[in-house]
């Protein structure tokens, strides 16, 4: 195990397959245990995880990541149309085409860095986004969004089997993946991306991605040609987009054009932020934080505000609520952009470097004279 | 045919407008502080939101039902009367039909000061963080502020009036000698094309001319210098970026009878001005406003019937197009100088 794995890894590893796998326990006390919020959990996990691959070892911030998941949603979706009503072939496609995707949009945007890389990326993200809209209504049904039908041809399905009366509902070779099924489908993919993740990020290859973020310059002087590096960063941050994609279509599915929208790019921007850039957990913490707060945010109403503040006086409660009730249900988005704001000034490590912080100070406190004495050293060198 | 094109050329200018105006103030921002703002286009919805709620007090209305005069399905009438109208006659009527460019005068206090507060709270803390950080604060800031207009004015669009002399169009063709109702351009565009090229002249004025401008460009060139001249820069600065707000929330007011405003305007025209202002050259006013101008009107050319059947789609992409290829080609935009974050 040593040689494939270091110790520290493999029990980040257990511990992250155990908490996935016993997410329905766990998130039963904070009303979360059902599997159409867990999904989604596991599904935007992946995407940020994917997005980290990206943003948190290179330091290019791509504004557009949200076109690669609606291209993997797209895909799937048509695969589940003209191939097979089986989510695997529907998920390799997907991550195909989200990959020559993100292999063609790559090649361009690496060009440049910066600020320009992601006015770039944004920009053909918003291509992607107006196209979908518009002239490419024969393959994305434009403003309805596309469906899956009975009239669909399914090839290979019809090559097998007879076609099953009633309306079709992904599933992967005749097991339906509604309800836990789904869950624990999402979830399986979600442990393979954080080994992924985990993989790249111990290997030369993320090593060098890391040495491109901290001085692309020196790369460049040590001979090393860094865009292929960059690249193959962004195409595979590109396919698990795809992935994610897929995977939202499969258990949900319906593939609009607003989920290519730069604002569902800043979402993924928001949720790798919130939990820890550069982090392996924090991106997966920031998409079920943002998921959990959506979902919990968006349900408050005023008949909940009003038992939650009954303990003060009418006026007071009247006030208050009025108050509340801009920030949460339709206008969980102004807290969300609150968070996030505080976020990037205090704390930009995110959700992580707030647990570093906490644990720090703890040490401190166990053994504080020996840190002590050596800050007292320190300046002395 | 030259009709056509004169047409289309004249079509994209109010458009073009915006887009100078908005990248205008980026460029301002970015050219002073350094730091690279995804919040200015919520300055441009905030200041579209200063007429809408301007105009709201304005008609606060009283409502009085009038037993003697009867509706013809024999109800009594309602008589609405302003109050503004109520209390100064023929001048309050007068507020309310021109109530779009009168809060002009409301929104610059207010973007004074919201600009102000923003340098001041959040964006000064940020000068020497990386653009990506600065990105991620202002585009917070943004969804802040899309939601606080959201939460006040509701998701939907405030159509606003314009006044009732600038209604209908003007026969340009004709001034020009052509036939009458050849090209006619509606008279508020107009006045927006006017009222921009009158915005970009004062503020190019005022930088040239003033001796506060000359401070600035001086340390838009060198901000250490300045510094240690005994110039306190950094408050300049803040300055200016309240006059960027101004000149977004102006933009933004004057806007409102062509788009009725909502609180994703700020969004929409946000990724299109950050185009503008990259492919101008980051930093270079003039760049920022002929880049604006010129994105306008290709837009207006693409959304052309002839050329979208030629290759469709084109008028949805045009701007995105050309900003990626002089991305590609000319790395520093189009007047951008040399070595101004070029890489």
């Amino acid at each position: 195990m040593t040689s494939f794995m270091s110790r520290k890894d493999f029990i980040l590893f257990a511990g992250f397959t155990i908490v996935v796998l016993l997410l329905p326990i766990l998130a039963a006390p904070f009303g979360a245990a059902y599997p159409d919020l867990l999904q989604r959990f596991m599904i935007y996990g992946i995407f940020a995880v994917g997005f980290n691959i990206l943003f948190g070892l290179t330091g290019y911030l791509s504004f557009g990541h949200a076109a690669f998941f609606g291209v993997g949603s797209y895909a799937a979706m048509w695969s589940f149309k003209l191939l097979s009503i089986n989510a695997l072939p529907a998920l390799i496609f997907a991550v195909i085409i989200a990959g020559l995707f993100a292999l063609a949009i790559g090649y361009v945007s690496l060009r440049r860095s910066g600020i320009y890389f992601s006015i770039l990326t944004l920009a053909f993200a918003q291509m992607s986004y107006n196209l979908a809209y518009s002239v490419l209504t024969p393959i994305t049904n434009g403003e309805t969004g596309l469906r899956m039908t009975l009239q669909d041809p399914r090839a290979l399905d019809r090559l097998f089997f007879e076609a099953s009366p009633g309306a079709p509902v992904p599933s992967i070779f005749g097991m339906s993946l509604s309800g836990w099924n789904g869950f624990y489908f999402t979830a399986l993919f979600m442990i393979a991306t954080f080994f992924l993740a985990m993989r790249i990020n111990n290997s030369p290859f993320g090593m060098m991605l890391k040495g491109i973020k901290s001085n692309q310059n020196r790369m460049n002087y040590t001979g090393f040609n860094t865009r292929p590096y960059t690249l193959t960063a962004f195409v595979i941050s590109g396919m698990l987009a795809g992935l994610a994609g897929a995977l939202l279509v499969v258990t949900d599915p319906l593939a609009g054009a607003e989920r290519m929208r730069w604002t569902a790019s800043g979402e993924v921007v928001l949720m790798t932020i919130l939990g820890g850039v550069g982090t392996l957990v924090g991106p997966v913490i920031g998409a079920m934080m943002i998921k959990y707060f959506e979902n919990i945010f968006s349900s408050f109403n005023a008949n909940v505000l009003n038992n939650f503040y009954s303990f003060l006086p009418d006026g007071v409660r009247e006030v208050m609520v009025t108050i509340s009730s801009k920030f949460v249900g339709e206008g969980w988005h102004l807290s969300l952009g609150l968070i996030f704001v505080l976020i990037v000034m205090f704390l930009p490590g995110g959700v992580m470097e707030g647990v570093r912080r906490i644990a720090a100070s703890f040490n401190r406190r166990a053994n504080g004279n020996k840190a002590e004495a050596r800050v007292a050293t320190a300046p002395a060198e | 045919m030259f009709e056509v094109i004169f047409l289309q050329f004249l079509n994209g200018l109010d458009k073009g407008s915006a887009y100078a105006l908005i990248a205008l103030g980026l460029t301002l921002v970015f050219g002073t502080l350094g730091v690279v703002n995804f919040a200015h286009g919520a300055l441009f919805m905030l200041g579209a939101f200063c007429a809408v709620a301007f105009r709201y007090f304005l008609t606060l209305e009283t409502v009085t039902v009038d037993p003697t005069k009867l509706s013809p399905w024999g109800q009594p009438v309602e008589v609405r009367e302003p109050l503004v109208q109520a209390w100064f006659g023929d001048f309050g009527a007068w507020l309310v039909n021109y109530s779009v460019p009168v809060s002009l005068l409301v929104c610059i206090p207010v973007m004074l000061f919201v600009g102000i507060a923003m340098e001041r709270g959040i964006i000064k803390h940020f000068y020497k963080r990386p653009h990506a950080e600065q990105i991620l604060v202002t585009f917070g800031l943004a969804i802040v502020l899309g939601e606080l207009v959201k939460a006040f004015f509701g998701p939907n669009p405030h159509p606003q009036p314009m006044p009732d002399t600038l209604r209908g169009a003007a026969d340009i063709g004709s001034w020009l000698g052509m036939r009458a109702g050849v090209i006619t351009y509606p008279w508020w565009r107009l006045v927006y094309f006017l009222f921009a090229t009158a915005v970009i002249g004062a503020v190019f004025a005022f930088l040239q001319f003033t001796t506060f401008g000359m401070v600035v460009r001086a340390g838009m060139a060198d901000r250490e210098t300045v510094g240690i001249l005994g110039i306190n820069i950094d408050r300049r600065f803040t300055i200016m970026f309240g006059i960027a707000a101004i000149v977004a929330g102006m933009a933004g007011v004057m806007y409102t009878p062509l788009l009725p405003p909502n609180y994703t305007l700020g969004m929409d025209f946000l990724v299109i001005s950050f185009v503008v202002v990259v492919v101008g050259g980051m930093g270079s006013l003039p760049g920022a406003i002929a880049a604006g101008f010129l994105l306008g009107i290709l837009q207006s050319f693409a959304s052309m019937t002839q050329v979208k059947a030629i290759i469709p789609g084109i008028d949805q992409i045009i701007i995105y197009l050309v900003a990626v290829v002089i991305l590609l080609v000319r790395p520093r935009g189009l007047m951008g100088r040399r070595g101004v974050m070029e890489a």
